[in-house]
């Protein structure tokens, strides 16, 4: 099994968590990870993006040039990293926001209304686990379980009492994932 | 079964520094290395250790913090980014010139000047060539993984120590914002005062016994006759260095006909290019110099004969190139491809790379 | 009578301090270094922390500082030792560490380094040894060189409007929460040795206390690149430097 993963968005949707979670999930099912960050200024409001790598073996580059799965939350993001998606892989958004739909024919697209449905739940701040449920329903390279562990182990303890609304929007993406093309 | 965590390879080297039984760090808040300072002191080693953290108001005076340190035996550390880096050249001669064992993290950012925060290499002339003024050598470490950004803090100061010379761990910002899964090792204790004075007690500066004479820290001696014979003193270390220290990891080089020669973050990519080149039947294979310094030239040397050609990939403009070209001397042609500035190539870019340079 | 009757212990009015070593200094007839040399050697004996204290030398004439006086030395780079001072001191609390600096490589070169250290009431000593030139290089205008007075590279005196004005660091240096202690002493004659010696002294014993850093000027002369007598120095010293940079304690607590 090898997963090669990029999440963009803007700054502060958890894009970055997103894929560290993933990252810990991995460990917790004894996996080798790698978690490659774009850093700096975009950390603050612009553009963020994480390429995260789940794999049974030693990872190679951590800079790739395809991917096997794409998770979409703006525009910028569609137009850069649509494009990168391996034939045959997974491109997973939110409509929110976004105006040019994916066009690509020879891959599987699945929308997820992450914002919409954590705002409506009043969970808003779970937006990035609604998202990351939905991946996981698509793609079930790690189990709910580990999830949740490698939730813990990246969260500092004392916003461990948000863990059941996580798990409950992992559960929301899950259920609400669709299949557009 | 050791605990294995998911770190940045900048909070690696400050969990490392603690376990390494590291005596003091000191360092200047620089993109994109703070995680360094930031994670020791929300570790607070000064409570369980009696690690020494302090912030610096710069980084000259980071690394004559460092001096202080280590002329004292203790085992003292910074890290930094290129442009601090430069900043810490003047130092890192004082200290080899002194011959004092410290730790120096660079995690490359893209130059010159203020450049970008974005991961280069471009700074491998200024680790490996010296950097700062007069004939010295420091050894330096190139990590590939966030582990080896661990492991190589306790083999810096190993190193340091052994030869009582700066060690550097020349890294980028790819692999110091990168997380992976880190083994933590085997904590090793800090040394007591007494341990230190037994130890160092022959050159340190812990306070004069009735037993001694004061002894003396410097790298200064205006006499050429005998600054001539410190330098010859010198060369003799760093010649050992070459015959005992030198660390490289050869890649499905067996049967290899092509090598791809690359360092750190860019070996990493060379390895999804190298699977890229099995995978169409070309025989390639990846070596990965881990010491810069000592460059691994035998290792070269020895696979001149089965070789059509190499190439060198680095990011930056081609600095790596030169020591190959001189180990290969000839014998094979030696090719080049970096880019620069911040940017990244991907593996299947440096395959397309090769490829062209070797009309394949 | 022969020498020899002379020479008995009950006959001794002086000796040199055992800290200092038998090398014979450097520093020029007349310069202030040796006195505070000796004085800074006379206290570390009477202190009896020989084996407690590390010092760091300069770069500047006192450069060679750890040639005269037998303890553990760390030469630093130029304005850099307060730097040292701060990790040995930060490593070894138990320790005395003196900084010994100065006008160019504490007040020009290394104003950073010292301001900072002092800031962060590092229990050190600094030794400030302030001629207003440059004595190493060969007589060049220092961050406290005096208006109008003439040097290498001011050949027709200092200006302000072209060289700036002349620093007064200790002031500033006093103005800092981190300091306990900071006075301006000289060395020019008997009596004021004997106070010189006194605040070295007061300075070594606050370390002790950590009560922060201790900071002692001493207005030295520098009579070879003021080419002047020894004698002749003095007077010119006190005629010039002492006005501009008053002698006493500036801060005590």
């Amino acid at each position: 099994m090898k997963e090669e993963l990029i999440i963009a968005g803007f700054g502060g949707q958890g894009v970055l968590s997103m894929g560290k979670i993933l990252a810990y999930s991995g460990i917790m099912e004894d996996k080798e990870v790698t978690w490659m960050p774009s850093y700096g200024p975009e950390m603050r409001g612009g553009t963020a993006n994480v390429t995260v790598i789940i794999s049974d073996k030693r990872i190679s580059s951590p800079i790739l040039q395809w991917c096997d799965t794409a998770i979409v939350l703006n525009q910028q993001s569609m137009d850069k990293f649509e494009p990168m998606v391996k034939k045959g892989g997974l491109l997973l958004y939110d409509p929110n926001g976004i105006s040019r739909h994916p066009v690509r024919k020879d891959i599987k697209v699945c929308s997820i209304a992450a914002a919409d449905l954590s705002n409506r739940m009043e969970m808003s701040k779970a937006f990035n686990m609604v998202v990351l449920g939905a991946y996981l329903k698509m793609k079930p390279i790690l189990q709910k379980d580990n999830v949740i562990k490698g939730l813990k182990k990246s969260l500092p303890e004392r916003y461990h009492d948000l863990i059941p609304m996580n798990e409950k929007a992992i559960e929301l993406g899950m259920k609400e994932v669709k299949e557009v093309i | 079964m050791a605990e294995k965590l998911l770190k940045k390879g900048n909070e690696a080297i400050a969990l490392a520094a603690i376990r390494y039984g590291a005596d003091g760090y000191f360092g200047y808040p620089i993109t994109p290395q703070s995680e360094v300072m930031e994670t020791l002191m929300e570790e607070m080693p000064w409570e369980t250790t009696g690690m020494v953290v302090l912030q610096a108001e710069s980084e000259t005076s980071s690394i004559n913090m460092l001096y202080g340190g280590a002329c004292c035996g203790k085992k003292v550390m910074t890290s930094s980014s290129s442009p601090g880096i430069s900043l810490m050249c003047e130092g890192m001669s004082y200290m080899a010139g002194a011959e004092l064992p410290c730790l120096v993290v660079d995690v490359i950012r893209g130059g010159p000047g203020l450049g970008t925060i974005q991961p280069a290499q471009g700074d491998y002339f200024q680790a490996v060539k010296g950097g700062g003024h007069g004939d010295y050598k420091i050894i330096v470490l190139a990590p590939a993984s966030v582990q080896e950004m661990y492991d190589f803090v306790g083999l810096g100061f190993d190193l340091a120590f052994k030869y009582r010379n700066p060690v550097m761990i020349l890294s980028d910002g790819a692999i110091g914002q990168m997380m992976e899964k880190v083994e933590l090792r085997e904590p090793v204790r800090r040394l007591t005062n007494q341990e230190i004075a037994e130890k160092y007690g022959h050159w340190a500066t812990l306070g004069k016994p009735a037993s001694r004479n004061g002894n003396i820290i410097s790298s200064l001696s205006l006499a050429a006759s005998e600054m001539e014979a410190i330098n010859l003193r010198l060369q003799a270390k760093y010649q050992k260095m070459r015959e005992n220290e030198v660390r490289f990891e050869k890649n499905m080089c067996e049967d290899a006909e092509y090598m791809l020669v690359a360092f750190g973050s860019s070996a990493r990519i060379c390895e999804g290019t190298l699977e890229k080149a099995r995978s169409k039947g070309i025989r390639m294979g990846l070596l990965r110099p881990i010491t810069l310094f000592p460059f691994p030239e035998k290792a070269i040397q020895e696979m001149l004969s089965q070789l059509k050609g190499i190439m060198s990939v680095e990011l930056n403009a081609g600095q790596m190139v030169e020591d190959v070209r001189l180990a290969v001397n000839g014998a094979v042609p030696v090719e080049f491809y970096g880019r620069m500035g911040g940017s990244l190539f991907s593996p299947e870019e440096v395959f397309e790379a090769f490829a062209k340079k070797f009309n394949l | 009578m022969d020498i020899k009757d002379i020479i008995k212990p009950e006959n001794l009015v002086y000796s040199k301090s055992k800290v200092l070593t038998d090398t014979v200094m450097h520093y020029c007839p007349g310069c202030s270094h040796g006195v505070v040399h000796k004085i800074l050697a006379e206290v570390i004996e009477e202190m009896g922390i020989q084996d407690k204290t590390i010092g760091v030398s300069p770069v500047g004439c006192a450069v060679f500082a750890y040639k005269y006086i037998n303890i553990d030395w760390q030469q630093a780079a130029h304005g850099r030792a307060p730097a040292l001072a701060t990790a040995t001191k930060r490593l070894y609390p138990d320790k005395y560490v003196v900084a010994y600096q100065g006008d160019g490589d504490l007040a020009s070169i290394g104003t950073a380094e010292i301001m900072h250290a002092c800031n962060r009431g590092e229990n050190i000593v600094v030794i400030f040894i302030n001629n207003a030139i440059y004595g190493m290089t060969g007589g060049q205008m220092a961050p406290t060189t005096l208006l109008g007075m003439k040097t290498a590279t001011t050949p027709y005196g200092r200006r302000a409007d072209l060289n700036g004005y002349p620093l007064k660091i200790t002031e500033l240096i006093a103005q800092l929460e981190g300091t306990c202690y900071v006075t301006r002493q000289s060395v020019q004659n008997p009596g004021s040795v004997r106070k010189a010696k006194k605040a070295i002294r007061k300075a070594f014993e606050n370390s002790a206390l950590k009560k922060g850093t201790s900071f002692v000027e001493i207005v030295s002369a520098c009579n070879s690149n003021w080419k002047m007598t020894p004698v002749q120095a003095n007077k010119w010293m006190e005629e010039n430097m002492f006005p501009f940079y008053p002698l006493g304690d500036i801060k005590d607590r």
